[in-house]
């Protein structure tokens, strides 16, 4: 599978990234490249074969009771914020 | 020396008082400070702390009270949380990250009285088989410092090498416990999915990371592994069955042991001074009575591709949560969210991250969704089925851990496959979710060789007890590199 430089445009707005324009060429290459190598799956005969998610097959996801067991020490897990004020996350404008 | 004592040999003369706590830190402080320029394996070195745990230990001892590892100096992996420390994940983005609280397994390693040195380098967010790709720059080999030491967790296993600890815990999502182990002849166990808590450890792909532990030897990897695994209600993947006494099992006789080895591991892409070096470790398992024949794992080269799709997929969700908001880099004066988003995320990961992220969004995109990441999860059922077929007719799976010794550094980092390639023999291992662990099994041309043992989901004791059982025969991992010595 070979990847245009808009692909990879489109595919880094996706993702949220911000990618320089004469960096796009060698990230098109090697996602390419990359691409290309899993097609190799394409091979595999996984007609009656069930999809795994996790090596935990046919155990059930654990719940738990519905009641507050945490504290919340907001101060300390907010101290790592690039900006907050007031116990609030501070970020541009969003809506006008 | 103090440096080329294990683990176990220094918990006993911490016991007889023979050694304190504080002169074993000392001492592993000192060897950081001389050979740390040379190897770049730690990203943080915490003295002050380090010094003080000490002490407490010493005190603990003196009364009587404390387990087999009190007082014994560690390192972990920047991406095990440790609360008041840094934990970077080897990445600029979270450069100015200090975690607000501690892993399960740091908290479990802190209360067995293990004393924290510092935070050994890594690739960044664990994503590299070089230790190439860390913000911090890259770690080198102390076999030859001009050579990789594998990765991501390629600080722990550089500083192991070259006895700057005894242990540092390591995590391996496809390979990166047991990779680096191989490259710089060190002992390197990867528990089952689900035997050691994730929580606390930043997530890189969800249903394929778990944490370990990189040691000089099969026991000592015994001692601690005892400490780290078990049940977690904070891990959702964690699997409640109960925790056996891996020391107490490291002496079970390999008589009639059933050992497979898969005749597709022995293909054109394997060294063939490596193959000869597991032919003479098949030998010595021969020797204690093993019964070694071949199995067949017949879907093994779908392995990489495979995990090339999952762990991306897993991974560019994962890495959603780095958006410059609540922790972690934000760029300079952004104009709105998406700018906010877009260049926090650009600036602050890495070229192999920011690759990796993309094509998980590219295989998890509408219309390519089928194609690529529900294909890759039915050929992960196929390679977990392949592993369970085998273990009908053995209890161990052996094999090299990597196709070559260590590589230089700039070798590979041209093109990603190549790079991914490195991991040939580990990815199917995460696939399925089973335990492995790495053990040196010789040189090659000077460098360290590693063979892998395979089990089955569960059976971390009989890993260890044959690793064991090796060591005893051989002495390969006793071995420093040259120049680390004193």
């Amino acid at each position: 599978m070979s990847l245009t430089p808009d692909d990879v445009k489109s595919i880094a707005r996706l993702a949220r990234l911000a990618i320089a324009e004469q960096d796009i060429p060698a990230y098109a290459k090697n996602l390419s490249s990359i691409l290309e190598f899993v097609a190799q799956l394409d091979q595999a005969d996984t007609a009656q074969v069930q999809p795994m998610a996790h090596p935990l097959v046919g155990v059930p996801q654990r719940l738990r009771e519905d009641q507050v067991t945490e504290k919340v020490d907001r101060d300390r897990y907010q101290a790592n914020a690039p900006q907050a004020e007031a116990g609030l996350y501070l970020v541009p404008k969003v809506v006008e | 020396m103090l440096h080329t004592k294990s683990v176990a040999e220094m918990a006993r003369d911490l016991k007889a008082r023979k050694v304190s706590s504080e002169e074993l830190t000392r001492a592993f402080l000192e060897r950081i400070q001389r050979f740390n320029p040379r190897l770049n394996a730690f990203i943080t070195v915490l003295k002050e702390q380090a010094l003080q745990e000490a002490r407490s230990a010493d005190l603990e001892i003196a009364a009587g009270r404390g387990g087999p590892l009190t007082g014994v100096p560690m390192v972990h992996k920047d991406i095990f949380c440790t609360q008041g420390v840094k934990t970077s994940c080897g990445s600029k983005m979270l450069d100015n990250f200090v975690a607000p609280y501690d892993a399960t397994v740091v908290e479990r390693m802190k209360r067995a009285g293990m004393i924290l040195l510092g935070k050994a380098n890594m690739d960044e967010f664990a994503m590299g088989s070089s230790n190439e790709t860390s913000f911090y720059g890259p770690v080198k080999n102390p076999w030859d410092e001009t050579r990789v030491p594998g990765g991501s967790s390629g600080g722990s296993a550089a500083l192991v090498a070259a006895r700057l600890a005894p242990a540092a815990t390591a995590t391996d999502t496809g390979g990166s416990i047991r990779q680096p182990a191989a490259l710089t002849g060190t002992t390197g166990i990867k528990p089952t999915y689900g035997r050691v808590s994730r929580y606390g450890i930043v997530a890189f792909a969800s249903s394929l990371d778990q944490a370990g532990i990189i040691t000089y030897t099969a026991e000592d990897a015994a001692m601690i592994l005892r400490v780290m695994a078990g049940y977690d209600e904070r891990d959702s993947t964690s699997v409640d069955c109960p925790v056996p006494d891996y020391v107490a099992e490291l002496g079970r006789s390999m008589q009639g042991l059933r050992i497979g080895v898969p005749k597709e591991f022995f293909d054109k892409g394997l060294d063939p001074k490596v193959a000869e070096a597991v032919r003479a470790a098949i030998k010595v398992y021969e020797k204690l009575g093993a019964v070694v024949k071949d199995v067949s794992l017949p879907n093994f080269m779908l392995s990489v591709p495979t995990y090339y799709v999952v762990a991306p997929a897993e991974c560019s969700s994962n890495l959603a949560r780095f958006d410059g908001v609540r922790y972690g880099y934000r760029c300079k004066d952004p104009v709105d969210l998406t700018d906010l988003y877009m260049r926090s995320r650009g600036e602050g990961f890495g070229a192999e991250v920011k690759r990796r992220i993309m094509t998980g969004t590219y295989v998890l995109s509408a219309g390519y969704y089928d194609a690529y990441y529900l294909k890759a999860q039915k050929t992960r059922s196929l390679i977990r089925q392949d592993f369970i077929e085998a273990f009908k007719s053995v209890d161990l799976i052996l094999g090299p851990t990597t196709p070559t010794p260590a590589f230089k550094l700039g070798e590979k980092t041209d093109d990603p496959v190549t790079m991914y390639l490195n991991d040939i023999y580990a990815n199917g291992v995460n696939l399925a979710g089973l335990p492995g662990i790495s053990i040196p099994a010789g040189f090659v041309d000077g460098l360290p060789v590693g063979l892998q043992l395979i089990g089955n989901y569960f059976d971390e004791s009989r890993l260890l007890a044959a690793s064991h059982q090796y060591q005893k025969e051989t002495d390969w991992h006793t071995r420093l590199p040259k120049g680390y010595e004193a």
